[in-house]
């Protein structure tokens, strides 16, 4: 008799244990190396979810979706984020993703929405921008440059760093913006032009940025670098002590700036499609997109997000900013890389 | 008779076992898939003539700027080794350990150094402007052939320091001395009896050296500039930027099989050049400096070869507790104090980012992943080096194909690791052990390379000494070989150490599950503007050269038992 | 007891060893004599087990000794090089194959102690192996041989690399030790002089074959053959025409007519008129006679510890206990025993 009890209570107590929950699923975001999120906005949605979320940071935005459009087949992540307007056509033609129509894109503005399909939704978007050190300027009683073409003036000879299209993305952006103020014939003699004007050119954003540019802690000889118009806004919530201006802005006439829209999409064979729906809303929602500037330091694009107050004194956004057509771009930028190539580097 | 037999064939298969399978798994079979991938009928189909241009200017350009960087490597490396094998004077191991430190660090830091002395507004140029009232810097060497040159050199004299110096310290000095009698002055002893001798050591470093500036990467991308276009530089560009993958593969192939060359024309060299006789004590062949050559000689190599490493590296130390303004005022003024703000910062998590790196927790993740690369490179490596001194036909035929991991692309080996380590059983894409695999892959032909010429030095003699005395193989293995296998096993364990620390293109190999290591962390700073990302950056600069300085030191000191003075 | 039976060696497709056979008994010294590159170290390392005959067998008492590696054989070595543990010192080179057999330490200390003694290197296990002279090398390389109490003491040519006082008194040393420790040896030389000093019995080797086997004293007086003679430098060789032989052999040569007795029968007949033999006449039992068969005028003296060598003009020479004059014609008597027929 008490054997037969003691053999139901330890049944009872095995099942009891199959029985309970066991630890909170994981879902897998894959980005680029730039990403960055709050901790307390992250476990937030955790918590609320009961989700334990794990990042894969998988090299720069190129990088990053080669490897996915690689493991087409069983997928690294279930969803992936870091897919730019520059390289959204490769995504969509490779078909990595499986389209989500969330609701939160009512609140996302038109010209954002780049996939009609809905695949790639879009998360946040930057102005690569030419930054101007303002000191430098003002020091010599010299005029900021407004234009594409004012950069071709001999006052401004040997003052421009910019970054190889073939290996930096806001050099392509630049390289894409002069593409749509010039035209696909004109543009070539514009970097001509430049080149006679003794333009710089390095092969990264760092090296232009922390080597070349003047207004970083670099101290270079270029006042004029190609980086992104939240530059001056990071250069003052990273200041080594406190300053109450930026020193740095963005030229912003015609064209001289280029719109990066950054995207997320749910991979096609993902093993948990609600949750990763849940995450792409959370990404489009006003908690994570208000995030958003003071740690990427990109725009969000929820019109409902309001901005950090360093951002609205100090980073500017491009009213007309230069963007190219996505398909457009996934045509020819090899074609536009390969033709400057020649004309740049011999 | 049989059962002898048998089990030589076992000894000889069974060193070579870990190797193998290693390099099979983790490299031959990715590189595989991914070339194939590019190179299948259809995609070889896309390479036009002007893909083919591209390839063999690339090449040309690579072997170049390849060829030169070693040959003034070796310029300076071989007096340098010299200068350390038969000189003792104070401060030498410190001036050894720093002349390794640039071997180790990420080549953002290395351009960083570089700049804030050579650059345009580097202290050299702003020290000449000063001097001579000029308007816009004189020396305009970054962003040319000079400085790639130069970062070349400075990277890589270790190598030949190591590798050669220990050589040159264990010379037995009588051949030496007997030429010295027969009337030969010291030139003529030195080209015709002491460099024949170090032709083992000499060979492995050159080609050592030539392969990694072969495969250059980060130091042309960073200091020389859009002009400059490598192989690595275009799989890069291929690959990531346009995802040509038919073209990208054929340079990696290229890459590879120059790489290959290389590695067969070594072994072919190198079994010529016969066993270096008897092996003396380290201690035997040190003198201090007494004639006024020799003291011209040491003081002068050691003040060059100090301002050499010195002055590109200690910018970034300097840099980390000094405060630079963003220009307020005057151009070319600069207000600055001493701050440990950077340091202190690097504790804090500013923004509250999900990402941020405690120090302690990255250089933990640093050493935990350089550990197990160190041990399974000597795991795997030490069996293999020392098969490869008793050369049968497999053996021969294997040699060459060691070296190949140091020449595949690490972009090319990623995406390979990408399409082959994705499905299971081997769902190891997002495992962390990826990371110190991949640094192991880059290691280990170094590794056994780097163990070859001592364990080459073992004279034959010794080994049947002890087999007459009753050891058996294996007792007379660790009675002969391993004193100096050990030796050279703490120097190769150094390098391995020091290859993990800085992930030598190994950052383009894996998607990265959260366990940020020092370079890591770095690159994070260095990616968004502000004073205090570029101060904290520095910083972490600093204690990465602190924690591998450190990390050199000791595993140098280290006494392995049975070495004795060794 | 060590015994090769018929061992054929080739090296770089050439003969080497060309059937090689001898045995050496408990607590014999038997040394191989030879020229350089007649194989004598070849066949020390086939006796080690460091090689494999292409024919024959290596045995002891009797049992093929080819399943057997070189660790199990039991057998020293002493190489010319001292092939001395670089990294250890003098006591741990000593002790080294005693720490093979797994020996207790304190036994492995005594032992190295004994040994050191032996050889006259007490005191000196502390000393590092790159410090000492090449005559201390060499005895720490001997004792190391000696003190796992070996079966067979292989020497190859081990004092060739040092000077003539040295070798002379380790000669000597040798000497002693090998016949206090009792253990039987193979030593293989070029010298004659070491062999004739250590062997209880001598083997010449002549391209790939033992010429020549016995004594040291029956080797040096009776080389059997011309090379023997010129080799182990016997005495002075004589070409000559048989005049008769009967009873005593008439020899011609050109330094005079010489009787002697002569019983080789080469090809199963003795020696005829007219034959053509080589006679050895030693230097040493020469005295000036005024009724000498042999004389000449004096071309050369020289001083030798053993007496003044004089060489004649006709192409002999002799030591003598005092010093002719350069010119002086001298006429010297021999007896019987001092000339020999060759063959």
């Amino acid at each position: 008799m008490k054997q037969i009890q003691l053999t139901v209570l330890l049944l009872c107590a095995a099942l009891a244990c199959a029985c309970s929950p066991k630890g909170p699923p994981t879902l897998t975001v894959m980005t680029h190396d730039s990403f960055s999120a709050s901790e307390t906005v992250i476990r937030a949605f955790e918590q609320a979810n009961n989700v334990h979320v794990v990042f894969l940071k998988s090299g720069d935005a190129g990088a990053a979706l080669n490897k996915a459009i690689l493991s087409k087949g069983a997928p690294l992540a279930d969803v992936f984020y870091g897919v730019d307007n520059t390289f959204l056509s490769r995504a969509l033609e490779a078909g990595i993703y499986t389209p989500y129509d969330s609701p939160l894109l009512s609140r996302v503005p038109v010209e954002f929405r780049l996939d009609p399909q809905d695949r790639a939704l879009p998360v946040d978007y930057g102005d690569i921008c030419i930054n101007y050190d303002k000191a430098y300027f003002s020091a010599i009683a010299l005029r900021i440059p407004g234009s594409l073409e004012d950069l071709l003036k001999p006052e401004f000879k040997g003052l421009l760093v910019v970054e190889n299209p073939a290996t930096s993305s806001p050099g392509l952006g630049f390289l894409l913006a002069t593409v749509k103020h010039f035209g696909e014939k004109g543009y070539l003699d514009y970097w001509q032009s430049l080149r006679a004007n003794d333009v710089v050119i390095v092969d990264g954003w760092e090296t232009a940025y922390y080597t070349n540019f003047s207004a970083s802690s670099g101290h270079g000889p270029q006042p004029l670098a190609v980086s992104y118009s939240s530059s001056p806004a990071a250069e003052v919530v990273y200041a080594s002590s406190p300053i109450t201006d930026a020193p740095t802005a963005s030229i912003l006439g015609p064209d001289t700036c280029f719109r990066q829209v950054e995207f997320v999409g749910i991979l096609k064979g993902t093993k948990h499609l609600t949750l990763a729906r849940k995450f792409v809303d959370f990404m489009l929602s006003r908690q994570f997109q208000e995030d958003i500037p003071l740690q990427m330091f990109v725009y969000p694009v929820n019109v409902d997000a309001s901005l950090p107050k360093e951002f609205t004194l100090y980073a500017q956004t491009a009213a007309q900013p230069a963007m190219l057509d996505p398909a457009m771009i996934a045509a020819e930028r090899d074609k536009w890389i390969n033709e400057w190539t020649a004309i740049m580097t011999r | 008779m049989t059962r002898i037999n048998k089990y030589a064939w076992i000894a000889t298969v069974l060193p070579w076992m870990g190797v193998s399978i290693f390099l099979g798994l983790f490299f031959f079979i990715p590189i595989v898939n991914i070339l194939w991938l590019g190179l299948n009928p259809a995609g070889l189909k896309t390479l036009g003539s002007a893909s083919l241009l591209l390839a063999s200017r690339s090449l040309f350009f690579t072997f170049y700027q390849a060829s030169l960087s070693t040959i003034l490597t070796l310029v300076l490396g071989l007096p340098a080794a010299f200068l350390f094998a038969h000189y003792d004077f104070p401060g030498k191991s410190l001036l050894r350990a720093l002349t390794a430190v640039p071997f180790m660090l990420p080549t953002v830091v290395v351009a960083a150094g570089f700049n804030a002395l050579l650059g345009p507004r580097g202290w050299i140029n702003l020290g000449l402007m000063d001097l001579f009232h000029l308007q816009s810097a004189p020396i305009r060497i970054v962003g040319t052939l000079g400085v790639i040159l130069l970062a070349h050199v400075f990277y890589n004299t270790t190598i030949v320091i190591r590798l050669v110096g220990n050589a040159l310290a264990h010379l037995d000095p009588s051949l030496e001395q007997a030429a010295r009698t027969l009337g030969a002055d010291s030139p003529r002893v030195l080209a015709r009896i002491t460099l024949p001798r170090l032709r083992p050591s000499i060979l492995a470093a050159t080609v050592l050296v030539f392969i990694f500036d072969f495969t250059s990467f980060g130091v042309i991308l960073l200091l020389g500039g859009p002009g400059f276009s490598t192989l690595e530089v275009e799989i890069f560009k291929q690959a990531i930027q346009i995802f040509n993958l038919p073209l990208a593969g054929l340079l990696s192939l290229i890459q590879l099989i120059c790489t290959l060359a290389f590695s067969i024309l070594y072994t072919r060299i190198q079994r010529g050049a016969a066993a270096s006789g008897k092996l003396r004590a380290a201690a035997v062949n040190l003198r201090k400096a007494r004639t006024f050559r020799q003291k011209f000689f040491t003081r002068g190599m050691a003040v060059l070869l100090s301002l050499f490493f010195l002055l590109p590296m200690i910018s970034v130390p300097i840099r980390s507790i000094t405060r630079l303004e963003a220009d307020r005022g005057e151009r070319g003024q600069v207000r600055f104090g001493i701050t440990g703000d950077y340091y202190s910062e690097l504790f804090i998590n500013q923004r509250g980012s999900i990402f941020y790196v405690p120090p302690f927790e990255a250089i933990g993740n640093s050493l935990g992943y350089a550990a197990l690369t160190v041990v399974l490179t000597l795991v795997l490596g030490l069996p293999a080096a020392s098969a490869l001194t008793r050369p049968g036909r497999l053996v021969r035929a294997l040699d060459p194909l060691l070296m190949l991991p140091l020449g595949a692309s690490a972009v090319t080996l990623g995406l390979g690791f990408i399409i082959t380590f994705n499905k299971s059983p081997l769902l190891l894409v997002t495992s962390p052990i990826l990371v110190p695999l991949g640094h192991t892959l880059i290691a280990l032909p170094f590794v056994i390379r780097s163990m070859q010429p001592a364990l080459l030095s073992i004279p034959g003699r010794l080994r049947e000494a002890a087999a007459s005395l009753g050891a058996s193989r294996r007792r007379a293995w660790f009675a002969v070989d391993w004193p100096i296998v050990a030796r050279a096993t703490s120097s190769a364990a150094v390098f391995a150490f020091t290859v993990s620390l800085g992930e030598f293109g190994a950052t383009y190999l894996v998607v990265r599950p959260e366990y940020p290591t020092m370079p890591i962390a770095i690159a994070r700073f260095l990616s968004q503007p502000g004073g205090m990302n570029y101060g904290q950056a520095m910083a972490m600069a600093t204690v990465l050269m602190a924690v591998c300085g450190a990390g050199i030191f000791l595993i140098e000191r280290l006494r392995l038992p049975g070495t004795g003075e060794f | 007891m060590l015994e090769l039976r018929s061992i054929h060696k080739s090296y770089l497709d050439q003969p080497l060893l060309l059937g090689i056979s001898f045995t050496v008994e408990e607590g014999e010294t038997v040394c191989l004599l030879g020229p350089s590159g007649s194989g004598k170290s070849t066949l020390l390392r086939i006796i080690a087990g460091l090689e494999t005959p292409e024919q024959g067998q290596v045995c002891w008492e009797g049992e093929d000794l080819a399943s057997i590696p070189v660790h199990r054989r039991g057998f020293g070595l002493v190489f010319q090089d001292y092939a001395l543990f670089p990294q250890m010192n003098v006591a741990e080179n000593v002790g080294f194959g005693l720490k093979m057999q797994n020996l207790v330490r304190s036994d492995i200390d005594r032992r190295v102690t004994e040994t050191l003694e032996l050889v006259n290197l007490a005191g000196f296990r502390d000393r590092q192996v790159t410090d000492l002279s090449g005559g201390e090398q060499q005895r720490v390389a001997l004792a190391r041989a000696l003190a796992p109490n070996p079966r067979l003491l292989m020497f190859d040519e081990p004092l060739s690399a040092l000077d003539r006082s040295l070798r002379e008194q380790l000669m000597d040393d040798l000497r002693h030790i090998l016949h206090k420790s009792g253990v039987a040896a193979v030593y293989v030389t070029h010298d004659q002089e070491e062999a004739f000093s250590l062997a209880d019995r001598v083997l010449l080797l002549h391209e790939g074959a033992i010429v020549r086997s016995g004594t040291p004293r029956q080797v040096w007086s009776d080389p059997g053959s011309v090379w023997a003679a010129r080799f182990v430098d016997a005495g002075n060789v004589l070409e000559g025409t048989v005049l008769s032989n009967s009873g005593r052999m008439e020899v011609k040569t050109p330094a005079g007519v010489f009787e002697m007795d002569c019983e080789h029968s080469p090809g199963g007949r003795a020696h005829q008129a007219g034959d053509k033999v080589n006679l050895l006449v030693s230097r040493h039992a020469a005295r000036p006679d005024a009724e000498g068969m042999i004389g000449g005028i004096v071309v050369d003296v020289v001083f030798r510890q053993e007496g003044f060598r004089v060489s004649l003009d006709n192409g002999l020479d002799f030591y003598l206990p005092e010093a002719p004059r350069m010119g002086e014609v001298l006429t010297l008597a021999i007896p019987g025993e001092g000339i020999k027929c060759l063959g």
